[in-house]
């Protein structure tokens, strides 16, 4: 068995009937709004929603960074208003910020993933073990020693996931973490953390705006002003294209292609999502010709 | 150009100096500069400045960065020295020169300036073979005893490791507020001091403005991250006393001895030197 494998099977995250707002009771402005929401021990959960629909207030709801005004958020079964779980919540739900640069701590690559374990008191033996562990985890082995403001945006991005992974936790929140990156940045710290959560079975939620990004997840969530549009496998989601124009997000480049082609006429299969069901359609098609 | 600030004076070379303990160099510093002002005479000062020499070669680092941070005392020194020129009080024997200027004032300026040249050249040592890194490691290790009496150690230790990871991150930030300034028509290379004073004000309130939005945000990142600042945490780096710094521990001793003894017998050696010379 390798490092930090997850073994038990329950919901990860529950909101039962949230609702949440920001400033004093008088003048609050409802963010979230009778919220209810499961996801899933080991799945894959993107969260979409234009700006201000709640999906980061929804991220800082899970790890008790925020707590809500009514209704109850539990992780593994702990609500994050007791003061008393925040320390095991955190230490179990993991996340990684938007700004790479405002949630490094250290100088240096291996100081920084190292903050973590340090919090939460791992003996030093095991740190240097952790460290390997996320290091290898994110493919950033090469920058253990170097400084972390000498690194590109993509491999800040992945030492913060490094560094948040070190922690050992069940879950791993994304918090638009690679709304900042170039496409190739982005695709790095995508791929690294579909394989945690293939090879470890880490439940991963990514808060993003990209669709591209939002179809290689189980499951996708529409939030819109507060509350829940949609829920479903990405193929169920996409096929609901009012819901998807509602929220003010677009469908994927390769599903807007096909459905530009079917207006040309050309006889595509419906449900086309990604870049590979695109071409394999295509080229079927041109085989029949 | 503005984020090489971080690297601040450190040189980077493989030397004996460079690998040794950040505690050890720290305790030898105050161990020098001790040594310095033990020094009663020329002879003393010398022989600390040649020790100072040795450490230079040994740190591999060119003898023109070490001078060149007597750049930034160059008008303390100047100014030190003329105070000590004019307000000289003559002894009866003092040869007197001009106005108020005597021999003897001249010479105990020049040792007064000397002493301080040394003293900023040593610390230069330090800066130049230890990265900020690892300085802050050593004075977080020195300062623990202090914990017994509820001195914040840990605390003051990780607002110095922030502060030094936000250089860059603030140096970036700063050209690109500049930058955007300049885009609209300021300018901050004309004028005269007053006014290119005022240039910066529409840099420095977005750039503290932007500090305190970063320092909110890192706030909740340690937060998710478990930081508590509690007794449960643990330490990952370790500063561990290697054999190398056993002997530079050695080597300042006997530079201490020798100084002190220079002290003793100052007037011996001195008509020694005499009788060689004839």
């Amino acid at each position: 068995m390798g490092m930090c494998v997850i073994i038990n099977v329950m919901q990860a995250i529950e909101f039962k009937n949230v609702s949440f707002g920001y400033g004093d009771t008088d003048s609050r402005q409802e963010v979230l709004k009778n919220l209810t929401l499961t996801i899933k021990q080991g799945s894959f959960v993107a969260l979409l929603g234009r700006n201000g629909s709640g999906k980061s207030t929804c991220a800082r709801l899970i790890n008790g960074l925020l707590t809500p005004n009514e209704g109850t958020v539990t992780v593994f079964g702990m609500d994050t208003r007791d003061k008393k779980n925040l320390f095991e919540i955190r230490k179990r739900a993991g996340m990684v910020f938007q700004n790479p640069d405002n949630q490094q701590i250290a100088s240096i690559v291996e100081d920084d993933v190292a903050f973590g374990p340090e919090n939460i008191g791992v003996p030093r033996e095991e740190i240097k073990k952790r460290i390997d562990y996320a290091l290898k985890a994110t493919g950033t082995e090469e920058f253990r020693h170097s400084e972390v403001a000498r690194l590109s945006g993509g491999q800040k991005q992945r030492v913060a996931i490094a560094g948040a992974i070190a922690i050992c936790p069940d879950i791993l929140i994304l918090d638009e973490s690679t709304s900042m990156l170039d496409p190739k940045g982005r695709k790095e710290v995508i791929e690294v953390v579909r394989a945690l959560n293939r090879e470890r079975g880490m439940t991963v939620i990514d808060i993003t705006h990209y669709m591209d990004e939002a179809v290689e997840a189980d499951e996708i969530c529409i939030m819109g002003d507060g509350v829940i549009l949609a829920q479903g496998s990405p193929s169920q989601i996409f096929a609901q294209r009012d819901i998807i124009m509602a929220s003010g997000l677009e469908l994927p480049v390769p599903a807007r292609i096909a459905d530009a082609l079917k207006k040309e006429g050309l006889p595509l299969p419906d449900g086309i999502l990604t870049k590979e069901e695109l071409s394999k359609s295509l080229c079927e098609l041109l085989q029949k010709i | 150009m503005l984020s090489d600030v971080t690297f601040g004076q450190y040189y980077q070379a493989d030397s004996f100096v460079h690998k040794m303990d950040p505690r050890v160099k720290i305790l030898l510093l105050i161990a020098y500069i001790v040594m310095v002002f033990v020094a009663k005479t020329f002879l003393g000062l010398f022989a600390t400045l040649i020790f100072l020499l040795v450490t230079v070669v040994a740190s591999k680092v060119p003898i023109g960065s070490v001078l060149k941070s007597i750049k930034a005392i160059l008008f303390l020194v100047v100014f030190t020295a003329i105070l000590n020129i004019c307000f000289y009080s003559p002894k009866n024997g003092d040869t007197h020169l001009f106005w108020v200027v005597y021999t003897e004032g001249l010479i105990s300026a020049g040792f007064l300036a000397l002493r301080l040249v040394s003293l900023v050249m040593g610390s230069a040592v330090l800066t130049l073979t230890t990265t900020p890194v690892s300085l802050t490691d050593g004075i977080e290790s020195l300062l623990k005893p202090l914990s017994l009496v509820k001195f914040p150690v840990h605390d003051l230790a990780l607002i110095m490791s922030i502060a030094l990871r936000s250089i860059p991150t603030l140096a970036n930030e700063t050209e690109r507020i500049i930058n955007a300034q300049k885009a609209r028509g300021a300018e901050f290379d004309s004028g005269n001091i007053i006014k290119k004073a005022k240039a910066l004000i529409p840099v420095l309130i977005p750039l503290l403005i932007s500090a305190f939005r970063r320092g909110d945000e890192l706030g909740d990142a340690m937060d998710a991250r478990c930081y508590s600042g509690s007794k449960v945490r643990t330490k990952y780096k370790k500063l561990t006393l290697t054999f190398r710094d056993l002997v530079a521990t050695l080597v300042v001793a006997i530079a201490i001895t020798g100084v002190i003894m220079l002290n003793a017998y100052d007037a011996q050696i001195m008509l020694m030197l005499a009788k060689i010379w004839g």
